[in-house]
């Protein structure tokens, strides 16, 4: 991938980033970092590439923790955002 | 030659994979923008990431399944197992620990990376750029790591403490340069084992420092800060794998969180800068703002309280982080559906960081079960409380302290609060009579129409439930 179009893709993400937070009640503040703390959790996929390509005993330990690491983001994340936004589900409606 | 053709498919497989995943996350976190939406929205983002998992095992030329499935498992497990057990109130430093171990698998990538660069190979994409990337990544992952690691000892009580040094910006200044300069060496290859380790500690370090200074108050500002910080990580090292995916997701997250760091900070009226660098928070300055208090502070029976609440027209509730740690919410919304059998209308004011996080008082009040229609933020309820008959404030402290509309000494001048003293009556629930967060005595409890409930918030809500049920 050339430097320049992977600039494009990180500006037009830093955007929508922004965009999507800017429209956010406050309410909605905590699941929503905990929701973005999930989507950063994409780093797991990274990790077992650098896992499944690791060629030494070091580059495979260290991919190992990597991986490791990046499942408990990936599911710790979505536990407790599910949890918290599960709340918000069962009060609707109500009173 | 058929080979070449299912390799081929494989490939366009596992794009197609990724940039569903990255749809689905960005359509996630749209929905998560409105509580209608939000359950859905998480679901969303999940099946994205569980395609991108599952096609990952997909790529060509990989080994050690075994070992990844088991890590996979392991880390999986663990962390299912302690985000379901874990209690609302402890939220934040779960979200702390989980980002934490996204920032430090998004460096151990780099780490990876970097080992094979200094062994002379060469990283997954090859080039200059690549490589200053995947030397930020591993920074800024490491930092994250090491730092969410300290919010979440902090936040769960196994580090009281606040660590200060004289000259400490001085000397974090100092490794920080170090850090930038074994990571510049590192940049075109040509370094040794010894300066990949060192680059590696000192970054861990950086991590340490610029938490332990930091007061409880303010670790929402910070813990928001490195998800941020792990976001921009991941993306920098999607670059280096050549993964969109990774790209996308992790600035998205990256911008995000900076503008919601932004946003938190400015609800405390505090600048980024104020709450990394400043000692603000930690209780030590805390006779800097204790203007003369006239008056006193003056107790009433919660039975007498409660006789002037059902007797209201209208009440607002002000929840602080005292009733959360009090585990009073369900006593709250208890209280809440007696009164309104009353007659009373009562309403929810959130300052927009009580709890622990922008928006973490509103999980525990729905916990509870309260319906988000009667929760209103600090700009739709501030009109409200000169016609409420009560506002009952609820081991709420700072947000409530006129001092931040008066005081112009008060380190919380400035800050916007709820104005639960403009109510006709106050009643606040209160553990005792010592100062709270911040150490800033608070001029709200010694006006003339405020009355002090002194006890545990279950218990005296409880003793207003009995009192107002009497009635």
């Amino acid at each position: 991938m050339e430097g320049f179009v992977a600039l494009y893709i990180f500006m037009l993400a830093a955007f929508t980033g922004y965009e999507i937070i800017t429209k956010v009640p406050t309410i909605l503040h905590t699941p929503l970092m905990s929701g973005s703390n999930f989507v950063h959790g994409i780093v797991l996929v990274g990790a077992m590439v650098a896992m499944g390509h690791a060629d030494t005993t070091t580059e495979t330990v260290i991919g190992f923790i990597a991986v490791l690491l990046g499942a408990g983001n990936a599911v710790g994340g979505y536990v407790v955002t599910e949890r918290m936004l599960e709340m918000f589900k069962s009060t609707k409606g109500k009173g | 030659m058929d080979q070449i053709n299912e390799l081929i498919n494989i490939e366009l497989l596992i794009q197609i994979a990724y940039f569903a995943a990255a749809i689905l996350f960005i359509l996630g976190l749209k929905a998560m923008s409105s509580p209608v939406t939000a359950p859905k929205g998480i679901k969303w983002a999940g099946v994205g990431m569980l395609v991108a998992t599952l096609i990952s095992f997909a790529h060509p030329g990989m080994h050690n399944y075994i070992p990844m499935t088991a890590a996979i498992f392991i880390g999986g497990v663990l962390a299912w197992w302690t985000g379901k057990r874990v209690a609302m109130t402890d939220m934040p430093q779960m979200i702390a620990l989980y980002n934490g171990m996204g920032g430090g698998s998004a460096a151990a990538i780099a780490a990876v990376e970097l080992v094979r660069l200094q062994s002379g190979g060469e990283l997954t994409h090859a080039g200059t750029v690549s490589q200053v990337l995947a030397v930020l990544g591993a920074l800024i992952g490491t930092i994250a790591f090491s730092g969410s690691m300290i919010a979440f000892a902090k936040l769960q009580g196994w580090m009281r403490k606040v660590y200060r040094f004289k000259g400490q910006q001085i000397f974090n200044l100092a490794i920080f340069a170090a850090v930038l300069y074994f990571g510049w060496t590192m940049i075109g290859g040509g370094f040794s084992h010894l300066e990949l380790i060192a680059f590696f500690a000192l970054a861990l370090l950086i991590g340490v420092l610029m938490t332990i200074g930091i007061g409880g108050a303010d670790m929402p500002v910070v813990i928001s800060l490195y998800n941020a910080l792990t976001g921009l990580a991941v993306g920098f090292e999607g670059f280096v794998l050549q993964n969109p995916a990774m790209m996308i997701a992790g600035i998205v997250v990256g911008s995000a969180g900076t503008l919601l760091t932004q946003l938190m900070a400015k609800a405390m009226n505090r600048s980024l800068a104020n709450v990394l660098f400043s000692s603000f928070g930690t209780g030590d300055d805390g006779a800097a703002g204790a203007a003369e208090v006239s008056g006193s502070m003056k107790a009433i029976d919660p039975a007498d309280a409660a006789i002037t609440m059902a007797f209201a027209e209208s009440a607002i509730i002000v929840p602080g982080y005292g009733m959360a740690v009090a585990q009073a919410q369900h006593k709250v919304w208890e209280l809440t559906k007696v009164l309104q059998d009353k007659g009373v209308r009562v309403s929810f004011a959130i300052h927009p960081v009580a709890g622990r996080m922008p928006g973490h008082m509103n999980v525990l009040l729905a916990e509870a079960g309260v319906p988000y229609d009667l929760i209103y933020d600090l700009e739709d309820i501030n009109s409200q409380f000169p016609t409420a008959d009560v506002a009952l404030v609820i081991g709420a402290n700072d947000v409530v302290n006129p001092a931040a509309r008066k005081d112009t000494s008060s380190p919380i001048y400035g800050m916007p609060i709820l104005d639960a003293d403009k109510a006709k009556n106050v009643f606040v629930i209160k553990r005792g009579q010592g100062t709270g967060f911040s150490g800033i005595e608070n001029l709200l409890f010694f006006e003339d129409n405020t009355r002090m409930c002194y006890g545990d918030a279950q218990d005296v809500v409880q003793k207003l439930i009995t009192g107002a049920k009497a009635l």
